[in-house]
């Protein structure tokens, strides 16, 4: 455990570009009637992907696509987008990490009001350059002059499960469920990056959050809560060698674990991962493992979408025979 | 014109930057003035006989005093203009204090030309200065005193028995506030209720208070010495005058409401007397509760009471009151419960705060004093007690200390110690604020001798886990993370503002601060007036405090009151504006201009007035009248055109 390249590697080596075919084809691959009335009224979003979730966490994104589209969502990719900046400069006088970020978000703004994110670090990343250039003049004026734009922070930016909640509305999703999930216990883990700092982010309580709690109760799910669930899990403090990381993580899975969760779910592919691998050694310890999964995998799951979207694959606990045992995924076979 | 100018040194504060000498030798050529002199302190005894005696020696008609701000030394000044002759009116304060030696500390040079052209500026003002003589207002003897906690039952008791009327109005049924919740008071542990009881009997039957419980405030118009009041007294649906107070109809009640009184803790009959001890002791139906109103079914206490008393058909009534002299004693709430996400207050049950502390341990509360706590009545073996939850917290809370925590979280750990004494009381705290006399020996006890284990530092989080509250913290002198599996959390939250605070200060038209305790005149020498006349601040209403700074601030404010009503008559500035009549076309922008209700129109005459003693001479309708008709005495437009000529020309 002593490297997670795609985690980190700089994405600004080349550009991605949003393959139009390839996601017409995963909306094409939705069940006719998916999302019932909301097809109705379409809401259309720019949408930026980060880089992890077109390496590490290609699950979480294929399978928040093809949610979205079965609510009457569409997200579209911004051309030419780059790195978020991975991490927010804490340093007033560096103004020059936020370039990546407010280069993204004057491009989105050309396409929309909102800009919606699914990976919890390009949220907090973008969120928080946008809150830079809304409300410092000074640090607005040198990153405009070096990215010649004339960006002033009136882009909203939106977390999925925001969309999720105001957008489309909890009851109307639970509306939308194909398959209940049957009162699976599902631990929901924040981490740091959605929450916090709560007067930029204004995303949630940081100190007692609920929506993904609201979010499980709406596909049919029991929300397990428990006292980790905005704890760090470790962070990328994961790449050194060491325990330093997978102890944080280890305390995180063991809080769900011990209050019955079969599951964890995340909107983060840094935590995703920790939560994940830090049940490597542990696994002969406590004997069973809780997999940990996207929020969204569980959604297109529960809105009876083609198992080709979960993209599950690389996980050190698989959910795979998890879901199998409720009857949410087919056999092996078909899986 | 013959002027007089007097030149203060104040040691070094003037004279340390401003060429005294000079600005004197300057100021004896300046047209009108007979003669300039300095001293090193004007506001002195020698000072003020040295003006005296110049103003006999030159036969001066005015005065003009170069020293610091008006605010200081105005009235001294004036009244020692006075006493040799002159008007007091024709007396101006030129502030080379705190408006030039001051802020010009570098510059002395340009101080000192400043100086000279402020004295002018005074000089001219002077010159146009009419002699003026005070009005006088006449003062009705009686007091409002708003809520009856222990600050307003303090401040009320103190009048009456110096022989005035006081009208005490408390939106609760009943007297006691805050303080008839408590169990035990720091720091000698005595019963709240026994020392409490006293006042409430004596404020219930004294002669010269007029008690209205159940009430509040509407609508406040008048001025210092002749208030006149509105006051609503909330529909009770029980006939006080023919209750007797037997309780009858609350034993028979088949429906219940949540109790305020027990925070909470229990539920109460739909009708109901919040404590046994309550005054007055009468009963009020809540209708939110209450069968007959939700539903038109019940009537049970009204076939029940012996004496006819409950009428469901009462109405809100509407008083009127004329008092001289106003005492705000709205006291406290305690941060809501839905701030503190961390801790699951308001979602765990066991998890409370210490005003409930307060009603578990006490005799007449839920558990008749025995610390059972909320979810299933167990005694607790384990508690965790946090202060400062909201208090000293910019983030989440409030950035000011609420005062009383350290010491009542100490006396909860304590009286739980006496009551349990194989449980262990755990306190997590920031700094022990232990000042007061016995207070820090209370302290000390808890730690040395009782075992509560005091922990320095905060809490992260409180979580349910089964039958037990985790409370993950941190003991900060150790720097090791704190893990307690606890029964019970105690909770001292931060105090904040009485709901409503805001609005009464709207009514009373005076000020709050920003988190809306209401604001004192001057923190160090005016801590019981508030900034309007004749209102006065006592205990928790100004800023987190408790019982005896309370009842010591209670007093003071009834002190000031009867300071008041000491005199026949009140004296106002005269320098107020004034009306021309023959140019007032009655068009009312100055009526707008009026921030104290003191412009109105004569609608039959078709001319604006002046109602002199509401007017604060502030001259805004005299800036706002489109034709000059409204003058500001003293303060005239020649006036103010020859002082800025002085200044600048």
């Amino acid at each position: 455990m002593n490297s997670c390249p795609e985690l980190l590697r700089p994405c600004w080596q080349g550009f991605f570009r949003a393959d139009e075919d390839e996601w017409r084809g995963v909306t094409a691959s939705l069940p006719p009637d998916g999302g019932q009335g909301l097809r109705e009224r379409r809401m259309r979003y720019p949408y930026f992907p980060g880089c992890t979730l077109r390496a590490k966490a290609r699950g979480f994104e294929s399978s928040a696509l093809a949610s979205a589209g079965a609510l009457g969502v569409q997200l579209d990719e911004l051309p030419n987008w780059q790195c978020c900046g991975a991490t927010f400069p804490l340093q007033a006088d560096n103004s020059f990490s936020l370039v990546s970020p407010a280069r993204t978000l004057a491009s989105a703004r050309k396409m929309g009001e909102r800009l919606v994110t699914l990976c919890s670090a390009c949220y907090n990343v973008l969120k928080r350059t946008n809150h830079v250039m809304r409300t410092d003049a000074d640090r607005r004026d040198k990153v405009n002059a070096f990215i010649e734009e004339d960006y002033r922070g009136d882009l909203e930016v939106v977390h999925f499960l925001e969309v999720l909640r105001d957008d489309i509305g909890f009851d109307a999703l639970a509306r939308s469920v194909k398959v209940p999930l049957g009162g699976l216990a599902a631990a929901p883990y924040y981490g740091c990056l959605l929450l916090r700092p709560a007067d930029e982010l204004a995303f949630d309580d940081p100190e007692a959050p609920h929506i993904l709690e609201d979010f499980l109760s709406a596909l049919g799910c029991r929300a397990v809560d428990h006292p980790y669930k905005i704890e760090c899990c470790g962070s990328y403090v994961a790449l050194e060698p060491g325990d330093l990381a997978s102890g944080p993580s280890r305390m995180v899975v063991e809080s769900a674990r011990t209050r019955g969760a079969q599951v964890i779910i995340t909107s983060c592919p840094l935590c995703q991962y920790n939560l994940d691998i830090s049940q490597q050694g542990a696994r002969g310890h406590s004997g069973v493992g809780v997999p940990v999964v996207y929020f969204t995998q569980l959604l297109a799951i529960a809105l009876g979408l083609s198992e080709d979207v979960l993209g599950f694959e690389g996980h050190v606990i698989s959910p795979g025979p998890l879901l199998r045992s409720i009857g949410a995924m087919g056999s092996e076979a078909t899986a | 014109m013959r002027t007089g100018v007097f030149v203060c040194w104040c040691g070094l504060n003037i004279g340390g930057v401003v060429d005294v000498p000079r600005v004197v030798e300057e100021i004896s050529h300046y047209p009108g003035v007979a003669r300039a002199v300095d001293y090193r302190y004007m506001c002195s005894d020698p000072g003020q006989q040295l003006i005296k005696d110049v103003i006999r020696e030159e036969r001066l008609d005015s005065v003009v005093i170069a020293a610091c701000s008006p605010g200081m030394h105005e009235a001294t000044f004036q009244s020692v203009a006075a006493s040799a002759g002159v008007n007091p009116y024709r007396c101006e304060i030129a502030n080379i204090r705190e408006q030039c030696s001051w802020p010009h500390q570098n510059e002395p040079g340009e101080a000192t030309r400043k100086a000279i052209e402020l004295i002018q500026a005074a000089i001219e003002k002077v010159r146009g200065d009419e002699a003026l003589s005070a009005l006088s207002i006449p003062v009705t003897r009686r007091a409002l005193i708003i809520g009856a906690g222990i600050a307003g039952m303090q401040a009320a008791l103190d009048i009456a028995e110096a022989g005035h009327e006081v009208v005490l109005v408390e939106r609760l049924p009943h007297i006691g506030g805050h303080m008839a919740q408590l169990s035990e008071t720091f720091p000698t542990l005595d019963c709240s209720q026994c020392i409490l009881t006293p006042k409430t009997s004596e404020v219930g039957r004294h002669p010269r208070i007029k008690l209205l419980t159940n009430s509040e405030v509407e609508s406040i118009s008048g001025y210092v010495g002749n208030f006149t009041v509105r006051i609503r007294r909330k529909a009770t649906y029980v006939n006080w005058d023919l209750c007797t107070g037997c309780g009858l109809c609350t034993e028979k009640c088949p429906s219940r409401a949540s109790s305020t009184f027990e925070r909470g803790l229990v539920k109460e009959p739909a009708i109901s007397i919040a404590f046994p001890q309550a005054v007055p002791h009468k009963p009020v139906i809540s209708a939110e509760a209450c069968g007959h109103f939700t539903k038109g079914k019940c009537g049970v206490c009204e076939k029940v009471c012996p004496v006819g008393a409950i009428d469901y058909q009462q109405q809100d009534a509407l008083f009127e009151e004329k008092v001289g002299a106003i005492v705000v004693a709205t006291g406290y709430d305690l941060h809501p419960k839905a701030k503190v996400g961390e801790y699951g207050y308001g979602v765990y049950p066991d998890v409370i705060d210490g005003l409930e502390f307060e009603r578990l341990n006490s005799a007449s509360g839920p558990t008749q004093g025995q610390i059972r706590r909320p979810s299933d009545g167990k005694v607790p073996k384990e508690v965790v007690f946090i202060q400062c939850v909201g208090s000293r917290d910019q983030e989440n809370g409030y950035p000011y200390c609420s005062k009383i925590c350290c010491m009542y979280t100490a006396k909860h750990a304590r009286l739980y110690k006496h009551k349990v004494s194989d449980g262990q009381p755990y306190v997590f705290y920031m700094d022990i604020r232990a000042g007061g006399k016995g207070y820090e020996e209370f302290v000390q006890h808890a730690t040395e001798e009782e075992g509560v284990l005091y922990l320095r530092g905060r809490v992260a989080r409180v979580f349910q886990d089964g039958d037990a509250l985790v409370v993950f913290g941190v003991d900060t002198l150790s720097g090791k993370k704190v893990e307690i599996r606890a029964d019970m959390v105690v909770l001292a939250t931060a105090i904040v503002p009485a709901s409503g605070a805001k609005e009464l200060a709207r009514v009373l038209k005076t000020a709050t601060d920003q988190y809306g305790f209401f604001s004192e005149a001057h923190p160090k020498l005016r801590p019981v007036e508030s900034l309007t006349r004749g209102i006065y601040i006592a205990g928790c209403a100004q800023a987190p405090k408790d019982i005896p700074d309370t009842v010591t601030q209670a007093g003071s404010a009834a002190a000031k009151v009867l300071a008041l009503f000491s005199a026949e008559r009140l004296s106002h500035s005269p320098a107020v504006a004034a009306v021309d009549e023959e140019l007032c076309s009655g068009c009312g922008v100055c009526v707008e201009a009026c921030a104290y209700d003191a412009r109105t129109l004569d609608t039959r005459r078709r001319v604006a007035v002046v109602n002199d003693v509401l007017c604060e001479g502030c001259g805004a309708c005299a800036v706002a009248c489109p034709n000059g008709a409204t003058r500001q005495k003293n303060a005239s437009r020649s006036q103010v055109f020859s002082m800025i000529d002085a200044v600048v020309g």
